[in-house]
């Protein structure tokens, strides 16, 4: 059982992680709406840019200290009724809006009000419009489970190894970008 | 109780909050920002056991404010009893972007109200209500669409993607293949002044 101060401790931990992870959103300015639509337009990478490496650095420190034995991992389940309907209904609320709904949070810190009584407000009722849905959509939720699955698993390779070629093939990517001018 | 090394955690991210927002170029390269985002997910991993996320946590604010004028409709709701109505985690983290986003554009000198922004303007005038009504309505598909997904760009574009979970790779490329096919339909003509 974990005890009430163990949890004060991981809520502080929550924040910390929270501070510095708003510091980088914004100063990587994908907290300006006309970084993302530009970036759904195609003609700016730099959404891309953020989560690859945050993929490329995050992933290989993860699967090392996995490797080690420092560290489980928490892989939820893919399935096609939920993650691609939900994705796509997400994709295109995310070009009417502008933001995400971490991104959200950042952008009304740096005063974007459309970000709160827009983005903020409508993600709330979204959500709890999902709860009140949830118990008639459950089986399409499940439609084409695959189970925890990952890509290593898929390919039937060591983790660490699939994560050093994702992270060249995004490495090749970068260089790409940066050779085409995106 | 709390634990020393946990506070002095906090203190050391303030510190570098502030020292980094202080210090540093008003913009980082995305890389530089998308690497650190790694590294913060080496210490959620590591420190509390969980990966970095934030769309669960809207769920849980909803809950908390509906639960003051509707408590029975709350706790009769299957999805939010499975989720838990309370503070947790996730939402110290994003209270905690909140909090970094703000003392980041105030130590950059960019902290500014604005209702409107560029790319809204360009296509469809400066008015402030229609922006609004549309934000509203993308902001509940994107919450909803999250919840649908079970995750978010961080929960799965970010956290996911770099487990190389199957569930992070289509989630993250489905927000962006909804995302583009929509943006190209309304924005391409005049678009964020790219």
């Amino acid at each position: 059982m974990r005890t009430r101060g163990a949890a004060t401790g991981e809520l502080l931990v929550g924040l910390g992680i929270g501070l510095l992870f708003g510091l980088a959103l914004h100063r990587s300015g994908v907290t300006n709406p006309d970084v993302i639509i530009n970036q759904l337009l195609l003609r700016d990478m730099t959404v891309v840019k953020v989560m690859m490496s945050a993929v490329v650095v995050g992933g290989l420190g993860i699967y090392i200290m996995h490797h080690l034995g420092l560290v489980e991992l928490h892989i939820r389940e893919a399935a096609v009724g939920s993650t691609v309907i939900g994705g796509l209904i997400f994709g295109v609320g995310f070009a009417l809006l502008g933001y995400c709904p971490g991104t959200a949070v950042a952008a009304v810190g740096e005063g974007r009000l459309d970000a709160l009584f827009g983005g903020v407000i409508g993600m709330l009722l979204g959500a709890f419009a999902f709860a009140m849905v949830h118990p008639r959509v459950r089986g399409v939720l499940k439609m084409g489970s695959m189970g925890k699955q990952t890509l290593w698993g898929l390919l039937r390779v060591p983790p660490l190894v699939a994560m050093v070629a994702v992270s060249v093939i995004i490495g090749g990517l970068f260089w790409w970008f940066e050779v085409v001018g995106l | 109780m709390v634990p020393l090394a946990d506070k002095l955690f906090v203190l050391g991210c303030v510190l570098a909050l502030a020292g980094l927002g202080l210090a540093t170029a008003a913009t980082w390269s995305p890389y530089l920002a998308g690497a650190l985002i790694g590294v913060l997910s080496w210490l959620s991993f590591y420190l509390v056991g969980k990966p970095i996320g934030t769309s669960t946590t809207y769920v849980r604010v909803f809950g908390m404010l509906a639960r003051l004028v509707a408590p029975r409709t709350v706790a009769e709701n299957e999805y939010m009893r499975e989720t838990g109505i309370k503070v947790e985690w996730q939402m110290l983290v994003v209270f905690g972007v909140l909090l970094g986003g703000l003392v980041s554009a105030l130590a950059a000198g960019t902290f500014g109200l604005r209702w409107v922004p560029d790319f809204w303007t360009a296509t469809f005038g400066a008015a402030i209500w229609p922006r609004l009504m549309v934000a509203l309505f993308g902001g509940f598909l994107v919450g909803f669409g999250a919840r649908w997904a079970d995750g978010c760009t961080s929960g799965h574009g970010i956290s996911g993607a770099l487990q190389l979970a199957v569930v992070g790779w289509i989630g993250a490329i489905c927000f962006f293949v909804g995302g583009i096919v929509m943006a190209m339909l309304l924005y391409s003509g005049g678009g964020g002044a790219g």
